[in-house]
């Protein structure tokens, strides 16, 4: 970079600058809509015009995570002052905590299990889908495969329809052999859909790598595996690191297949905080504050390996 | 330290012939370079005995034995890359550890540490061994990978033009430093390069490769008096061999494109009388004086230092000589030249052959 800037240069500068702000503005607006949605009291969700300034509250990450009911008379002042402090956030709302019958137990939401669902989900898929998909992509850059061209076309062939399409006859075949409602269902789905798109990525990764390191490790008597495990794969954790991130966003957010092959059990995030809806008046803070910690992991996720994911999305441009 | 030998080996890339039919010999203890340009098979030739190729037909025997089927692990060779050839994330010890530590070498811990530090001592690198390969320069780094053949002991060095991409003072010295090391290890190197003053200067013997095919095999002496062909002539020598056309008449060299006429030594065959012919001459076998039979213009003139490299215009015919720098000369000046008849060699102009090498 020229180290003397004309007064042009400066002002285009600015403009990109002036660019990228508006940009994130506007990128950033809905997960700002559902951060502050999430810590509103439930009348000022739907105000018109809609508050931007409020005392945030904690209402309703409590009542996401427990099962309720609509109060039919107010509460006993007794009874209110007995309630810890969650539970007194319920009666406010004029909603009651749904206990089990003889224990008297606080019975949860369903909430924490479809998350825990969705972290099984994701995470087993992720890892999957992009192992495999290492090792294949390895295949390919470093040895002679009959029909390489048309095997990786076929692999990317997958992608080439609307995965919805083929939801019908997944329904009936998961259906016939049982995988309904399992998580193994789930994870052979997405990592099915993530795979093609594993291979081809790790594949531009793997190609930049040069084989002469290999070489290098097979001449000096380590064997094909051990090269793989010690020279390549330290070398293409940058490329793994952002496939991962990208099979994790997406079986994280799938909605559609979890809808329909999915209902208790193995249920994900998903198609469960929307369902929410139903029960009563629509609770937009509850299903606020569930959409905002859905979105935490990948967040957390893709921050972590931020400095991977920079120099990854330049495909390819991982060495000078 | 050990003996090779490729035995009639062609390998095949597709459609693209890599090499053809080669033999090559290689002794114990030999410095073997095999030169030639970019293409010419150099780097297959390496791989086919690094075990990271297979030949598509003929055999390789390393001290006799055929190791056709051995892996890359089992040959025992070693090979130094032009880059690429140190592992990144690692220091400059991990790099030389690493060699000695795969199961099947099994080196005790003691005496990798033992070799490491001696290798370290040899190469001069001690004070690099903690540092990472990513700060080291380029010879630094070449340093490094020698040093990673060397900690191993194998039985066949392979290097792939380890210095070209250095620059040119530390390519000379490295030059140096690696024919020291192989005259005090012993050890049979064979030693790929584009560069002829690395092949003259550091073989035992050199080999110079064409699109595949071994034209020539001799020492650096019968390489640069005694080509093989024109293309053997025109690879080495810096200035390359002054080639022109002509042809011969009642045992004097007559130069086609301008007619002048040079006398030859009684080697040449009657054969030869009256066919269309090359004539080889070194420009350090031209002598630049006055009262010599043939004039000419200096086209250019380079300054060496030593010497100044001339290049004579005579008719249509372009001729470089090696004059004494103390010699003033300009350009555009005429002056008269004539050619040792001794050491002019004769090629047969449709084949390229030497007619000493054909006869």
């Amino acid at each position: 970079m020229a180290a003397v800037r004309t007064s042009t240069e400066r002002a285009l500068n600015r403009l990109a600058i002036v660019c990228v702000l508006i940009v994130t503005l506007i990128f950033l607006a809905p997960i700002y809509w559902i951060a502050s949605t999430a810590f509103k009291p439930r009348e000022l969700a739907t105000s018109v015009p809609p508050t931007v300034l409020f005392e945030p509250e904690i209402t309703p990450f409590v009542k996401l995570f427990v099962r309720r009911s609509q109060l039919r008379e107010p509460v006993a002042p007794e009874v209110y002052d007995e309630a810890p402090w969650w539970e007194k956030l319920v009666y406010d709302d004029g909603e009651r905590l749904v206990r089990s019958g003889r224990t008297g137990e606080v019975q949860l939401s369903g909430y924490p299990d479809r998350f825990l669902n969705s972290l099984i989900v994701a995470t087993i898929s992720t890892i999957l889908a992009v192992g495999m998909g290492t090792f294949t992509a390895y295949g390919f850059s470093r040895f002679k495969v009959k029909g390489e061209s048309d095997l990786l076309f076929f692999i990317l062939s997958t992608r080439m329809l609307p995965p919805i399409v083929v939801a019908i006859p997944m329904f009936l075949m998961y259906r016939a052999v049982g995988l309904n409602d399992t998580h193994a269902g789930l994870i052979i789905l997405y990592t099915a859909f993530n795979l093609s798109f594993s291979v081809w990525l790790m594949k531009g990764f793997i190609d930049e790598i040069p084989r002469e390191y290999e070489e290098a490790a097979l001449v000096d008597g380590y064997t094909r595996m051990q090269a793989f495990f010690k020279i390549v794969l330290p070398e293409a954790a940058t490329g793994i690191a952002a496939t991962a991130v990208f099979c994790f966003i997406t079986a994280w957010n799938e909605y559609a297949f979890a809808l329909i092959l999915t209902n208790r059990e193995a249920q994900t995030a998903p198609p469960f905080i929307p369902s929410q809806v139903g029960s009563g008046l629509p609770d937009w803070t509850v299903i606020a504050a569930g959409t905002f910690l859905f979105l935490l992991p990948v967040a957390i996720f893709t921050f972590l390996l931020r400095n991977h994911l920079l120099r990854g999305m330049s495909f390819g441009a991982i060495r000078k | 330290m050990a003996h090779i030998q490729l035995r009639n080996i062609t390998k095949k890339f597709g459609e693209h012939t890599a090499l053809r039919g080669l033999d090559l010999e290689i002794a114990d203890g030999e410095f073997f370079v095999l030169l030639g340009q970019t293409g010419a098979g150099k780097t297959t030739t390496l791989r086919l005995i690094a075990g990271l190729e297979k030949p598509t037909e003929g055999q390789i025997f390393i001290d006799g034995v055929d190791v056709g089927d051995w892996g890359a692990a089992e040959r025992d060779v070693a090979l130094v890359l032009q880059q690429y050839s140190l592992y990144p994330r690692y220091t400059v010890r991990e790099n030389l550890e690493f060699p000695l530590k795969p199961k099947l070498r099994r080196v005790e811990p003691a005496e990798i540490k033992e070799r490491v530090a001696r290798a370290a001592r040899t190469l001069r690198i001690e004070h690099l061994l903690d540092r990472k390969t990513d700060r080291l320069s380029g010879g630094e780094m070449q340093r490094v990978s020698i040093g990673r053949a060397i900690v191993r002991k194998p039985r066949v060095f392979l290097m792939d033009e380890p210095l070209s991409a250095l620059d040119a003072k530390l390519r000379e010295a490295l030059r140096t430093e690696l024919k020291n090391l192989q005259m005090t290890l012993g050890a049979t190197f064979l030693f790929v390069t584009h560069d002829q003053i690395e092949a003259m200067s550091m073989g035992d013997k050199i080999g110079v490769l064409d699109r595949g095919r071994l034209v020539q095999t001799g020492t650096p002496q019968e390489i640069y008096n005694n080509p093989r062909n024109t293309f053997v002539a025109r690879s080495v020598g810096s200035p390359p061999m002054n080639l022109v056309e002509g042809r011969l008449v009642g045992g004097r060299a007559v130069v086609a494109p301008g007619n002048f006429e040079l006398p030859l030594n009684g080697q040449v065959a009657s054969a030869a009388e009256g066919r269309p012919l090359i004539f080889g001459i070194r420009p350090e076998d031209i002598f630049v004086e006055p009262g010599a039979p043939i004039a000419a213009m200096i086209h250019d003139v380079e300054n060496h230092g030593v010497e100044k490299i001339l290049t004579l215009v005579a008719g249509e015919a372009t001729l470089r000589a090696t004059v004494p720098a103390r010699m003033n000369v300009a350009v555009d000046e005429t002056v008269s030249f004539a050619w040792n008849p001794e050491k002019v060699l004769l090629f047969d102009s449709a084949s390229g052959l030497s007619l000493r090498h054909a006869g």
